[in-house]
């Protein structure tokens, strides 16, 4: 378990962490979102030990990221932001030294190297220098590397940024897999990478927390929630009127000639009520399904600040 | 002492990995024959001994040992890996102390390939090669100084240029502070103890004491200390200024 209380971090005046709390345990995989300077990298940075707090305690599995930081380094594996390598080595001799320096030798080290080379896809350029590497390569290598030791805590800084669809999708794949029994800790601007690989979305803004929660349950909290999107050929004459005034439905809104879509209360299921009103109008459905909520929405809701303090 | 290796092995490979390593040795080598053979007047002098050379090296070094230095940390902070490096199960102090001891080899490497220099010497006479082995020491002792210095000034910044300029003036006010043109500076109005303290912190003094082949235990603690201190100087730089 990483138990995080109230950390904060200062460079000068400015507040980068503000006293935020919390706790992952095994199993989880927690995604940090948030607008860039947020304070998701920051918290990471202390996370894993690079930066100390300005106040506040990080226990990783028990072990005291300040007064026993090289025990807790041990369990964490860690993606910097941007996976930052040494440019001149090759991707064998740079996993070589990483291995070495997390007390592998010989050949267990050897057959750490070929697993995670084989799990990230990397043995096409074991022999290349990392300054003629792609960025996905460099990317993955960054991966490689955070793995090597099988860590049970995997700390991922933007692990997506800059990779194709391809890519992405392979690098999810990889974490959902470690997920089992580890603790994961990604952060991503990309808000559907949350809903892809998380089981639990946390959005930072301004150094604090303002959501705390599963994926759907931010989901939830979009106007498109439940929403129905509705396109017909041609629109019947009334419809709009007789749906806008069902029960639940607090307001439609025509997007083009002929699509609706009706948004219900918070929290209501109108598609019963909306589909027995259609049998009503006689018309050709082309398309007509529930939205689950609009992240971005969500998001945009809570960061721009009109949202208050609201964890879940 | 695994880890300290562990670093030790990978800086010096990257010194190796570019032609950077090769360049800085050919030019040492060349301007160590051109100092001995032509502004040291070795021929001429007609002794067999090498003080020609051992008396151009601290200016060699002033030139040279910054440029070594100014890349073991101001290239780790500008491109990130010190971020990777900081979060390895390793301490600050043996990543300070494995990538001076790296960039110390690699000095030493430099100064050992001098020997046909010492070769020439044992060809033309009978040379004290006592004398010799103890200029050598001296010389790679203060390299040490140097790259200890450079060390904590290149922990500084993210710059190469920058770190190597600072260093390069540290070094050349270390070196002439035992120098008359220094000395008279002080000698008309400051106590006495000042002049010799003012002397006393001079790369030189205790350079040539040792390069005249006597090794006096105080000179090399004088090095050693004086290593010790910037070494621990660059972990606390590292600590400090890391986030920016």
């Amino acid at each position: 378990m990483i138990k995080v209380s109230n950390l904060s971090k200062y460079f000068d005046d400015f507040c980068a962490v503000d006293n935020i709390s919390f706790q992952v345990e095994p199993g989880e995989v927690l995604g940090f979102l948030g607008p860039n300077g947020a304070g998701k990298s920051t918290t990471m940075k202390m996370l894993t030990g690079f930066l100390s707090p300005s106040a506040g305690d990080i226990s990783v599995l028990g072990h005291d990221m300040q007064t026993d930081a090289l025990a807790a380094q041990r369990l964490i594996g860690y993606l910097p932001e941007g996976a930052p390598s040494y440019s001149d080595m090759t991707v064998q001799s740079s996993l070589e030294f990483i291995g070495q320096a997390r007390g592998f030798s010989g050949r267990e080290l050897g057959q750490r190297i070929a697993d995670v080379v084989a799990r990230v896809e990397l043995d096409s350029v074991l022999g290349k220098r990392i300054e003629n590497l792609s960025k996905g390569f460099r990317r993955r290598l960054g991966l490689a590397q955070a793995i090597l030791h099988d860590p049970r805590i995997l700390i991922l800084d933007e692990p997506t940024d800059g990779l194709d669809p391809n890519q992405k999708h392979q690098v999810r794949e990889l974490i959902r897999n470690l997920a089992q029994d580890k603790i994961v800790i990604v952060s991503t601007h990309i808000l559907e990478e949350v809903s892809a690989v998380c089981s639990r979305a946390m959005i930072l803004a301004h150094g604090k927390i303002l959501f705390d929660g599963t994926p759907d349950e931010l989901a939830a909290r979009s106007e498109y929630h439940n929403a129905i999107t509705l396109r017909v050929d041609k629109l019947p004459e009334g419809l709009e009127q007789s749906i806008a005034q069902l029960p639940h439905v607090t307001r439609v809104q025509r997007a083009e000639q002929d699509q609706l879509t009706i948004f219900p209360e918070q929290g209501q299921n109108i598609l019963a009520e909306v589909n027995r009103t259609l049998q009503a109008h006689p018309c050709q459905i082309e398309e007509l399904h529930v939205e689950v909520g609009r992240l971005d929405d969500v998001f945009r809701l809570l960061t721009t600040g009109k949202a208050e303090d609201v964890s879940a | 002492m695994n880890a300290v290796n562990v670093i030790l092995k990978r800086e010096l490979a990257s010194y190796f990995a570019t032609p950077v390593a090769y360049i800085f040795i050919i030019i040492f080598l060349m301007l160590a024959g051109v100092f001995t053979f032509y502004l040291g007047q070795f021929f001429e002098r007609g002794q067999a001994d090498l003080s020609a050379f051992f008396g151009f090296i601290p200016w060699l070094f002033i030139v040279l040992v910054p440029a070594v230095a100014m890349r073991l940390w101001s290239e780790e902070r500008r491109s990130g890996t010190i971020e990777l490096l900081m979060t390895l199960p390793i301490t600050t102090f043996q990543v300070v102390i494995g990538k001076f001891l790296a960039a110390w080899f690699f000095v030493g490497l430099a100064l050992a390939l001098t020997f046909p220099l010492w070769v020439t010497v044992n060809y033309l006479g009978e040379p004290d090669n006592g004398v010799i082995l103890a200029g050598y020491l001296g010389s790679w002792f203060m390299s040490g100084g140097f790259l200890a210095i450079g060390s904590c000034l290149s922990a500084t910044t993210k710059n190469q240029i920058v770190a190597f300029i600072l260093t390069l003036v540290v070094c050349f006010v270390l070196v002439v502070a035992g120098f008359p043109i220094v000395q008279d500076v002080f000698s008309g109005w400051a106590p006495l103890w000042l002049v010799d303290g003012v002397s006393n912190i001079s790369f030189l003094a205790h350079f040539n004491a040792i390069s005249r082949g006597v090794i006096d235990l105080r000179d090399l603690v004088y090095f050693s200390v004086l290593i010790a201190a910037f070494l621990y100087a660059t972990a606390l730089v590292i600590d400090m200024k890391k986030a920016d």
